[in-house]
């Protein structure tokens, strides 16, 4: 009976969304206020409707109600309820329901908080994010229906695969598709704007919370997978390159771009055109991911179950959405242009620049991915691209970028005084490179390349703060003057210090580990010694555990420093004999310096079943902490800069209220 | 001009959308590697060994007249999945004396060198493929990548990805079985 309610739910949704794709925007061009408005009404009812269907799958799982075929294929009765709660978004049919909810949730978001909002700009984004509505509720109900039952039910689940049971995983989904999904509103207010051919400040300050909010969450997801693949995966790398991590990343990049971009249509009234372009773009890019990852159009370690039928249908509303909102950027994007001059060196061209590097690094990320595709069409030759590409052409831009970054903020708009701006970075230039000569000096060891890029990283944390210090008069005030600054900057201006920092912080936890990382791989036997970077670790040993829905092979590592016991890991082999596959369990020994990482895999030999022989992987990861942490500095920075009263939606201006009360334009 | 540029992202959207089409042909299996080079002879390659790695290089003319069948390995110190094979290939060859030749591919010789020294070598017979022309020869899709060569240069099997984990491992070692590629029988 509750899954029929959840599909019944999802019928209404789908019905919602058809009157919301028509009628706020014909209001909107007659005239009718009624007609707007319709949207608020049908726009909260779509997300409760999805959500009450949400709801009713996710109580499929919990109570295991195996007639539901989604249920029987992707959940067991003996998993850890929070996995068997992840299990809703862990197949194609619920996660894609989780993207709709999302969907339908920064819909309602934008009618309810959005007052600020001129009705006709509401009522026509609202429209269009209904469009999007409507595509993907009619691919859920048509071709991947997460209610489907099964008939005879099976007396058990057949379990989500186990490198999914995992409390970051269980995470990972919902915040990337919070990203992802997120973006939409964003094109969604870029379509509305070329279809009524205006786009101006305020645009980009409607805009702005809305991109910043997903950028966040695409953020923190994006880092929640690599941590995953970090220590989940057992290979002790954080990044790989392949397809499903690059097209999370693309939106990423973009929408960084956009973050950018949209300053300067708010504050300067330029890059007009090319702020929509990345508006339409993000998303596309967004949709090109979910396209990707379900249609088995490129191979990859964790693409869903693929069937083409499916792939044609995302296909055809990529065609729609994407072909669709290009024409209409080719169409109206021309007439739109005008706004500030500047100078080549002032904040704008910081920021040119700024998003000419990260639309290249897009693109030479989205090359790389397609590259396999393409070449097998045109030629019909198999290959893949790896890190090696990846690493020469966008390891390269990002340095470059960095360097750039941390000049940008000391740029004034308009134009800049450069001798000025050389005056005050002066120092902490110089002080960054004596930072990279002392490095150089403790390691010497390792690749050119990594002092360079720690050159750069550690200019820009030291340029990032400078900035910041110069702006609060640190140490040239006293104190409560710098308080008083401190408080009177706004809060934008202090989440992008902390975001660049953040950057900052991460490079140099990629640098350390990528260039600093040891690594051994060992057959070992009770009572074998490795040493590695300073540590003594000695294998004692390994015993069989059960978990609820596993068998365990547990190692026993005893670390010692220069004698010293420092601690004892325990790295797991797990075998999920319902699933029938197996996965590592390391074990990792995190401090803010580095992580001792240990797994053990395949045993060395059959006799490994009795404990006696194991390959044992060792590694040393100097700093790769710092890689999460820059990542929660960069979500902390947005959520700062998202704190600013000038972006709080739903708040009145402090300064006295407009003349005019925005009435709807009639 | 203007107009001409705002039609640019339509056009490139356009030639992707074309090739994802074509990508969605449901006859069209990515993860498939046409194997032609099976039942066919071995091709013609020549490759130097590694500076800085103790043993010979490679060529077409090494890998007949050998005791029995070996196994080339395709391999790389960049590629990830290399490093977890490389242990099983190392138990292979330790303990069954497998003869496992290596073509080290797309590689810096110095990064090779060094990757070999830590891990250890247990490849009879490097050929450094700079280049990639060796890999185009013998149609890699990405590294590792092994094949096995009868003695008289027919190539008899090949495995795509690393050979890690116990399915692809017993998978591998019944194509070496079936093959007479091990000198000692298995469990002995």
């Amino acid at each position: 009976m509750i899954p029929e309610i959840g599909h019944f739910a999802l019928a209404l949704a789908l019905s919602l969304a058809v009157v919301q794709s028509v009628m706020p925007i014909l209001g909107a061009s007659r005239g009718n206020v009624r007609w707007m408005q319709s949207a608020r009404s049908s726009a909260i009812g779509q997300v409760f409707f999805v959500g009450v269907a949400f709801a009713a799958l996710m109580r499929s799982f919990v109570v295991s109600d195996f007639t539901v075929r989604n249920v029987a294929e992707n959940s067991h009765s003996l998993k850890p309820l929070l996995f068997k709660i992840a299990g809703t978004w862990g197949s194609h049919e619920g996660s894609l329901l989780l993207w709709v909810l999302i969907l339908t949730v920064f819909g309602a978001g934008v009618a309810v908080l959005g007052s600020n909002i001129p009705a006709a700009t509401k009522a026509r984004t609202l429209s269009v994010q209904a469009w999007i509505s409507v595509g993907f509720l009619s691919f859920l109900l048509f071709t991947s229906n997460p209610f489907d039952r099964v008939f005879p039910p099976p007396a058990d689940g057949s379990d989500l695969n186990p490198l999914l049971q995992d409390v970051g995983l269980a995470m990972h989904p919902p915040l990337l598709y919070f990203g992802y999904v997120g973006f939409s509103i964003v094109f969604s207010f870029a379509v509305a704007a070329l279809i009524e051919g205006r786009i101006d400040a305020a645009w980009a300050r409607w805009v702005r919370p809305w991109t910043l909010a997903a950028w966040m969450s695409l953020t923190a997801g994006i880092a929640l997978g690599s941590w995953w693949a970090y220590y989940e995966l057992g290979w002790g790398g954080w990044w790989f390159w392949d397809p499903v991590e690059n097209v999370s990343f693309m939106p990423w990049l973009l929408g960084t771009a956009l973050l950018h971009s949209a300053i300067v249509t708010e504050k300067r009234d330029a890059f007009k055109s090319w702020t929509i372009l990345l508006a339409i773009l993000t998303f596309s890019l967004s949709l090109l991911g979910t396209f990707i990852v379900r249609s088995g159009l490129l191979t990859s370690v964790h693409a869903f179950a693929v069937d083409p039928e499916r792939g044609i249908y995302i296909l055809g509303l990529l065609a729609l959405s994407i072909g669709g909102s290009l024409t209409l950027y080719a169409w109206r994007a021309p007439v739109m242009e005008g706004g500030g001059l500047f100078r080549p060196i002032s904040r704008e061209a910081g920021l040119l620049v700024n998003n000419l590097i990260l639309a290249a690094a897009t693109g030479t990320v989205l090359f790389g991915t397609l590259y396999p595709l393409l070449l097998e069409a045109l030629t019909g030759d198999k290959i893949s691209v790896g890190p090696p590409f990846f690493n020469a052409a966008f390891v390269p831009m990002m340095l470059v970028l960095g360097l750039f970054m941390g000049a940008g903020p000391f740029l004034s708009w308009k134009r800049a005084d450069l001798a000025g701006v050389l005056q005050r970075v002066r120092f902490v230039a110089g002080l960054a490179v004596l930072v990279t000569l002392a490095v150089w000096y403790l390691i010497s060891g390792g690749p050119f390349l990594a002092y360079v890029s720690i050159l750069i990283a550690v200019w820009l944390l030291l340029a990032t703060l400078r900035e910041w210090a110069l702006r609060i008069k640190f140490m040239e005030a006293p104190l409560s003057e710098t308080l008083r600054r401190a408080r009177n900057l706004p809060r934008a201006s202090h989440g992008m210090t902390l975001a660049h920092v953040g950057l900052a912080v991460a490079m140099i936890g990629m640098i350390g580990s990528s260039a600093w990382k040891s690594e051994e791989i060992v057959f070992v036997t009770p009572g074998t010694d490795v040493t590695i970077a300073g540590f003594d670790v000695t294998f004692t040993g390994a015993e069989r555990l059960r978990g609820p829905n596993y068998i365990a092979d547990r190692g026993r590592l005893e670390v010692r420093r220069d004698g010293e016991p420092v601690t004892t890991l325990y790295p797991e082999r797990r075998s999920y004999p319902v699933a029938q596959s197996t996965t590592t369990e390391s074990a990792i020994r995190s401090t803010l310096a580095g992580d001792l990482y240990a797994s053990i895999s395949e045993p060395a030999s059959e006799e490994a079943a009795s404990g006696e022989a194991w390959t044992l992987r060792i590694l040393y990861e100097p700093l790769v902490n710092f890689i999460w942490l820059g990542a929660l500095m960069l979500v902390a920075g947005g959520a700062l800069s998202l704190s600013d009263r000038r972006l709080r939606v739903g708040v009145p201006r402090r300064t006295r209220p407009h003349g005019d009360l925005r009435l709807p334009a009639e | 001009m203007k107009r001409l540029f705002a039609v640019v992202p339509l056009a490139v959207a356009v030639v992707l959308g074309g090739f994802f089409l074509w990508g969605l042909n449901p006859e069209r299996d990515p993860s498939e590697i046409p194997s032609v080079l099976i039942s066919q002879p071995a091709p013609e390659f020549d490759l130097p060994s590694v500076p800085g790695v103790d043993v010979p290089g490679l060529g077409r003319a090494d890998l007949t007249d050998n005791p029995g069948p070996v196994v080339i390995n395709v391999f790389a110190s960049w590629c990830v999945p290399c490093k977890a094979e490389h242990a099983v290939l190392t138990r292979f060859v330790e303990r069954y004396g497998l003869r496992l030749f290596g073509i080290n591919y797309k590689d810096e010789p110095k990064d090779a060198a060094t990757w070999l020294s830590d891990l250890g070598n247990p490849y009879a017979r490097i050929g450094s493929d700079r280049s990639g022309r060796a890999g185009i020869e013998w149609g890699i899709s990405g590294v590792p990548e092994t094949f096995i060569v009868g003695r008289d240069g027919t190539v008899l099997y090949r495995y795509v990805g690393p050979i890690v984990g116990e399915e692809a491992v017993a998978k591998f070692t019944t194509a070496l079985t079936q093959a007479g590629a091990l000198d000692r029988e298995l469990g002995s």
